[in-house]
């Protein structure tokens, strides 16, 4: 599945690039996580990591589809 | 009324209070968010915010409907700072302005709470040995 990453915060620094394409076997968001965080060990070690699709949290249960534009979210520190 | 906006220039307490008022109200009330000079007694030099803009007006609209129907708010200002900021200055002022003083204080308590949990903003604290996320590790 293709996909396009989107990364924020200390998850850009962790990641290849701000906005990167990805070709994956994944189905869920879950699945996502998984890869991730075997390609990129340095992701397990955050406080949380949480993933929107079209600008909406999605839980790990939320089935991505072809082109989805992710955005991996690590903790928020806004105010 | 209900106005949202992340700017990179300076943040105006005073035009966010203005933006609220109404004759109905009893109260305004305000939350400045501001630079602290030290983290854990260790010394920050600077900020820098980053958002992920469209989620990020998107949940704090949220909030701000939420504070709407529950504390029956009149207006809601929200305006969040990106950008380097130093110590001192505004990353965020809430304005709110309800019929009585004790919703106001509870909806603005909320909003800023909500904020900080749920609104994809970030920011880096710059130390003079280094930098670090913040929140980002356990």
């Amino acid at each position: 599945m293709k996909l396009t990453l989107i990364s924020y915060g200390i998850a850009r620094d962790i990641l290849p690039a701000h906005k990167h394409a990805l070709d994956i076997e994944v189905n869920t968001i879950e699945d996502l996580k998984t890869s991730l965080c075997k390609d990129y060990p340095e992701l397990k070690n955050l406080q949380s990591i949480s993933f929107a699709v079209n600008e909406e949290y999605r839980d790990d249960a939320f089935i991505l589809s072809e082109n989805d534009e992710v955005v991996i979210i690590p903790p928020v520190a806004g105010g | 009324m209900i106005e949202i906006k992340i700017l990179s220039e300076p943040l105006l307490v005073d035009a966010c209070s203005k933006k609220v008022q109404d004759p109905a109200a009893g109260g305004i009330n305000i939350f400045v968010g501001t630079v602290r000079n030290q983290t854990k007694g260790k010394a920050v030099l600077r900020l820098e915010f980053e958002a992920y803009e469209s989620m990020a007006i998107s949940e704090m609209n949220k909030i701000a409907n939420t504070m709407q129907e529950k504390w029956d708010c009149f207006h809601i200002c929200i305006h969040h700072r990106v950008g380097v900021l130093n110590i001192q200055d505004i990353a965020v002022v809430i304005a709110v302005s309800c019929a009585h003083r004790k919703a106001s204080f509870e909806a603005c308590q909320y909003a800023i709470d909500t904020l900080k949990q749920t609104v994809p903003i970030w920011k880096k604290e710059i130390f003079e040995d280094g930098e670090e996320w913040v929140s980002a590790h356990p």
